[in-house]
């Protein structure tokens, strides 16, 4: 656990706390090794060693919690994130905001705890653009500049991924049941090269009544690609309705029940939830069903149908600034 | 043309970073290729979308990347994934149909491919390999394979008399030479020409030309074909392929770009995915008019 969760975080760990978690790590389990071996005949020394073990698990937890509680995004900066994207939506007149809003934790998870080297991000909902953008702006990889251009002429922030000109963005997206078979076929590449980059894909859940979905769910399952994790934001709404009132298939983790993948069920808005099953040991293919909900954190577009399509009013702008703020 | 296919796939295995996927397709045909690539030859099952998508990944990752069905399996029902996934990319996934035009014949329209290329060319930097003979498929799969950028390849099997001379491979190649007009087919439907234009009197024998390889941007005309036509009174295009988007009218829009005038514009093509009554390749060619007979009429020849 403890070396997966150097391997997780350790492109943001500074080399100095690298050094020193591990080193108190490694002195206090030889202790313990070394007493328990010295007294292995003595039901007293037992004890002791039992009670010098505790207190190295203990002493374990103590370390992650101080380290995660340095490097874990805070609560404050989920709410910048959404401020930013409320802004650029608002000052592009751009809508597909509520799903942007139900996704964004996850994305920015992703990307600032456990996104290292190699590992690439498909965004299969490509109408959650705007919170892939802020993601990036978010971790450096794009500036202010970039944020601004979103939806206008000569940008390269199209209203859906492009498929040019971010390095950070390998597909095109916006025409839904692609992005898994993308993020397979990457994964297979990565298993062919031998290279343990990992692969994330985020898809919506309406998605899920793609066919194409499927057959990628078959493929992925059937190579065993436990170098995959899809994330899917289920936020319960599609182009024209609820999920359950167009083409129900809920619950949806039922029906993937039957697919030899590692799955789960959290809340999406839960970053301790998103973390543990993200930092949890992966033996295969894993989807993450996250619960969410759409136009989180802007109380009047939670659970409606138009935030997927409606730009913000000057008005509502200043409303859902204010909401935020009052967080 | 399976048969040559894999034995140039086989020698190309070699190169460690190609992977080819089926689609559950190759039955005693692509055993060689699969028990040469071991864990590089992938059947993706019958899911020709993912298999698309999957290719265009593996290709992101500089794999020389290979994907195999029947035409109309791989460039039909996968059409958005090689738009989105492949072509906006420019990833040089090369895709295989085989049974092109009418091979599949009595099967049915679901296996015909007579649409193919003109959707293939419809989509930016695609280029389309129609080889002729099975001879050539050595050099198409060189010839894709060194390409930056995607590619249709349209499998049908090769037509030649066997007493005629295959020429050496070229996008463009004449096959029968005369004093009448100008013949220009594409792919393997040129070859069922060459034995009944080789009996007509050379005053009145065809010009028969052979293309394999479109867009013409690609695959430029050669300056004798276009003086050929030039001097022809009937410009006769063939092909197992619907009237619009194929070779057809892109020669003709290339022939008008370069001024060329041409006098009388015969056009045999595929008719329809679907008639009352099915056949072999030979009896839905006919039912289209491509068959010699129809040629002949079109260019005016007295058949004997």
């Amino acid at each position: 656990m403890i070396g997966r969760f150097l391997a997780a975080k350790g492109q943001s760990q500074s080399e100095p706390e690298k050094l020193f978690l591990c080193e108190n790590l490694q002195f206090l389990t030889n202790s313990a090794r070394i007493f328990r071996i010295s007294n292995k005949n003595s039901f007293q020394s037992d004890h002791y060693s039992l009670i010098l073990k505790r207190t190295v698990l203990y002493l374990h937890k103590l370390f992650l919690n101080m380290v995660l509680e340095k490097m874990n995004l805070k609560p404050q900066d989920f709410l910048n994130a959404r401020k930013r994207l409320l802004q650029m939506h608002f000052e592009s007149g751009v809508g597909h905001i509520g799903g942007n809003l139900s996704s964004i934790d996850a994305m920015l998870i992703v990307f600032h705890e456990f996104f290292k080297g190699m590992d690439k991000f498909v965004l299969s909902k490509g109408h959650s653009a705007g919170a892939l953008y802020i993601t990036l702006w978010s971790i450096g990889r794009l500036k202010d500049d970039d944020l601004k251009s979103f939806h206008s002429d000569n940008t390269l922030l199209a209203g859906h991924p492009p498929a040019k000109g971010i390095e950070d963005i390998p597909f095109a997206t916006g025409s839904l049941g692609h992005g898994l078979s993308l993020a397979a076929g990457t994964a297979l590449g990565f298993r062919l090269k031998n290279n343990d980059a990992h692969v994330y894909c985020l898809t919506s859940d309406g998605e899920w009544q793609e066919g194409s979905t499927w057959e990628a769910l078959i493929f992925a399952c059937h190579h065993k690609l436990d170098n995959l994790t899809v994330l899917v934001d289920h936020n319960n709404f599609q182009g024209f309705g609820s999920t359950d009132q167009i083409a129900s298939m809920s619950p949806l983790w039922e029906k993937l029940k039957g697919f030899d993948v590692e799955l789960h069920v959290v809340n999406g808005h839960d970053p301790d939830d998103i973390r543990d099953v993200l930092a949890s040991k992966q033996r295969r293919f894993r989807i993450i069903i996250l619960s969410t909900v759409k136009g989180r954190g802007v109380s009047f577009m939670e659970n409606r149908m138009d935030s997927h399509y409606l730009p913000l009013t000057a008005e509502r702008y200043r409303q859902a600034m204010e909401e935020i703020d009052s967080k | 043309m399976r048969k040559q296919l894999c034995d140039a796939l086989v020698a190309r295995s070699v190169n460690s970073d190609m992977v080819f996927l089926t689609g559950d397709l190759g039955f005693m045909a692509l055993e060689p290729l699969q028990s040469a690539m071991g864990h590089r030859f992938i059947n993706a099952g019958i899911s020709e979308q993912n298999m698309v998508s999957v290719a265009a990944a593996l290709s992101r990752q500089d794999f020389d990347v290979w994907i195999y069905s029947i035409a109309p399996f791989v460039y039909a029902r996968p059409f958005e994934q090689i738009r989105n996934d492949i072509t906006f990319h420019n990833l040089p996934v090369k895709l295989i149909g085989n049974g092109g035009g009418y091979g599949y014949g009595v099967m049915g329209p679901t296996h015909h491919a007579i649409d193919d290329y003109g959707v293939m060319l419809a989509l930016s930097n695609m280029t389309v390999y129609v080889p002729v003979f099975d001879e050539d498929i050595d050099a198409v799969v060189t010839r894709a394979g060194a390409s930056a950028h995607p590619a249709y390849i349209r499998l049908g099997r090769g037509e030649h008399p066997k007493s005629f001379s295959v020429p050496g491979y070229a996008p463009w190649r004449q096959l029968t030479h005369g004093g009448g007009d100008v013949v220009i087919a594409m792919g393997p439907l040129a070859g069922t020409y060459i034995e009944d234009f080789e009996k007509l009197p050379e005053k009145i024998r065809p010009n028969l030309w052979a293309v394999a390889e479109l867009p013409i941007e690609h695959a430029p005309i050669p300056a004798e074909l276009i003086a050929q036509i030039e001097n022809s009174s009937i410009l006769c295009v063939a092909e197992e392929h619907v009237r619009h988007g194929g070779l057809g009218s892109e020669l003709l829009l290339n022939l008008a770009g370069r001024g060329v005038v041409v006098r009388c514009f015969q056009h045999l093509y595929a008719r329809a995915h679907h008639y009352e009554r099915y056949g072999s390749q030979k009896f839905l060619r006919r039912q289209s008019g491509l068959d010699i007979h129809s040629m002949l009429e079109s260019l005016g020849v007295a058949i004997s």
